[in-house]
């Protein structure tokens, strides 16, 4: 059969786990993003806790994504099977390249620009509200970028703990070396992970739109 | 910086001239508190300025330094009208600001208002620069080698068009430079700063005869 024809033979059950795969990249990006600018805009003013929480977003995205996902599975709240642990280790990756770029960004901002700013007499939050993050747009868009293509990727291994979503096809083809049936899978999940890109990308020229990171102010 | 003690009055233009690390720039940020004094004690309008709200302070203070540091993201206006804006103004009122503003500086308004600072020169953005400090009309401005990165010509158009528009205001002037010449043209006093002391008062006449070396240093690149 081929995979075309598995594709339509399979409509409903292709668009359900896409669909489901979709949830679980969008929401564990969502929650990432909650936590992460935050956090990152946290080590800006605390360069303090750059080390800790830096280095923790960057531990925990180096545990391999299998092995992850079966840490998760005995902790009571965060763990257990299904879609809520699934989420839970998407979002720790997620969070490092949203952090790491809201960090950077917001560093990245012209320091004449920062004093005027301080100098004019803007406050800690008028700053970071009307000039940092406005400043910082586009390398924060292009870090949830990252980590929203990375969870289409990771996404697929959510199905070996009955999450659902793509990876379910790819693992039933793995068992029974069936080259269609992970084509099935991987196929969309692919299409998925550029699609979103795409759009985030066009969504991060919207937002850096007039050219305004740095080059404005040499003379 | 050690044993600095200098009185500004209302009004006057004092130049604080020396060379790169004299402590000239540590001296204008004490001003604005953006650098507290380790001993001493800093008076701005006769209240220390560990007693103020930094951010009140320094939006009673006009601040102009080198790089600008327009924000590339805001118009022209908006850059102009920033302090009325943190101050809660209503639109209509900081527009009609900024337009008065930017003629006060030599720029059109219906020309420049809505650009973004990339789309100026050097001198107009340092134009702008200008109208953005005295937005909101503060009686005090501290000004940092403003000129320093123009070329010449526009450097001499700006430093006398300045100097008359302070004198038109009123303002009290703390101004940072490296340029004596500047210095002389722009100074009711001139301050000479050589490894973070003052080592030279008064006015620019008095700068000319002033038996230091620092200062004879300085009144020699006069002569050339």
């Amino acid at each position: 059969m081929s995979l075309l024809d598995f594709l339509s033979n399979n409509r409903g059950e292709v668009l359900r786990l896409t669909l489901q795969h979709l949830g679980l990249v969008a929401l564990s990006t969502a929650i990432a993003v909650a936590i992460g600018i935050p956090a990152g805009i946290l080590v800006t003013r605390r360069p303090r806790l750059e080390t800790p929480i830096l280095g923790a977003a960057n531990i925990l995205q180096t545990i391999p994504s299998l092995a992850l996902f079966g840490f998760l599975i005995p902790l009571p709240f965060l763990g257990g099977i299904g879609a809520r642990t699934a989420v839970v280790a998407l979002v720790v990756y997620a969070l490092l390249p949203v952090i790491r770029n809201t960090v950077t960004g917001i560093r990245a901002v012209d320091p004449a620009v920062r004093e005027a700013a301080l100098g004019m007499g803007m406050t800690d939050g008028e700053l970071l509200r009307m000039v940092e993050l406005p400043l910082a747009r586009g390398v924060i868009m292009a870090g949830i970028r990252v980590a929203a293509v990375v969870g289409v990727g990771v996404a697929t291994i959510a199905a070996a703990i009955g999450a659902g979503g793509l990876g379910v096809y790819i693992f039933r083809g793995v068992a029974t070396v069936n080259d269609t049936l992970i084509l099935a899978g991987a196929m969309p999940a692919a299409l998925m992970a550029i699609a979103i890109d795409a759009g985030l990308a066009w969504i991060e020229r919207r937002l850096a739109v007039g050219g305004w990171q740095r080059s404005a102010d040499n003379t | 910086m050690r044993d600095l003690t200098l009185e500004i009055a209302a009004g006057e233009t004092l130049v604080l001239l020396g060379r790169s690390g004299s402590g000239k720039t540590t001296t204008l940020k004490l001003i604005n508190a953006l650098r507290a004094p380790t001993t001493g004690v800093v008076c701005v309008d006769g209240k220390p300025t560990s007693a103020w709200e930094p951010h009140q302070l320094r939006r009673s203070i006009g601040y102009v330094i080198q790089e600008i540091g327009l924000f590339p993201h805001f118009t022209v206006e908006r850059n102009v009208a920033l302090v009325p804006e943190l101050e809660g103004w209503d639109a209509a009122r900081r527009r009609i600001r900024a337009m008065e503003l930017l003629a006060l500086v030599g720029l059109d308004a219906a020309q420049f208002g809505a650009r973004l600072p990339a789309a100026l020169s050097g001198g107009q953005r340092q134009r702008v620069g200008i109208a953005r400090a005295l937005a909101a009309d503060p009686p005090l401005l501290l000004l940092d080698e403003p000129f320093g990165a123009l070329d010449p010509l526009t450097r001499a158009e700006l430093q006398r068009e300045f100097k008359s528009l302070v004198r038109r205001l009123g303002k009290t002037v703390v101004f940072v430079t490296h340029d004596v010449r500047e210095a002389m043209l722009l100074a009711d006093r001139i301050a000479l700063f050589a490894s973070g002391r003052v080592v030279f008062l008064g006015t620019p006449m008095a700068f000319r005869s002033s038996e230091h070396p620092e200062a004879q240093a300085f009144a020699a690149v006069l002569d050339q």
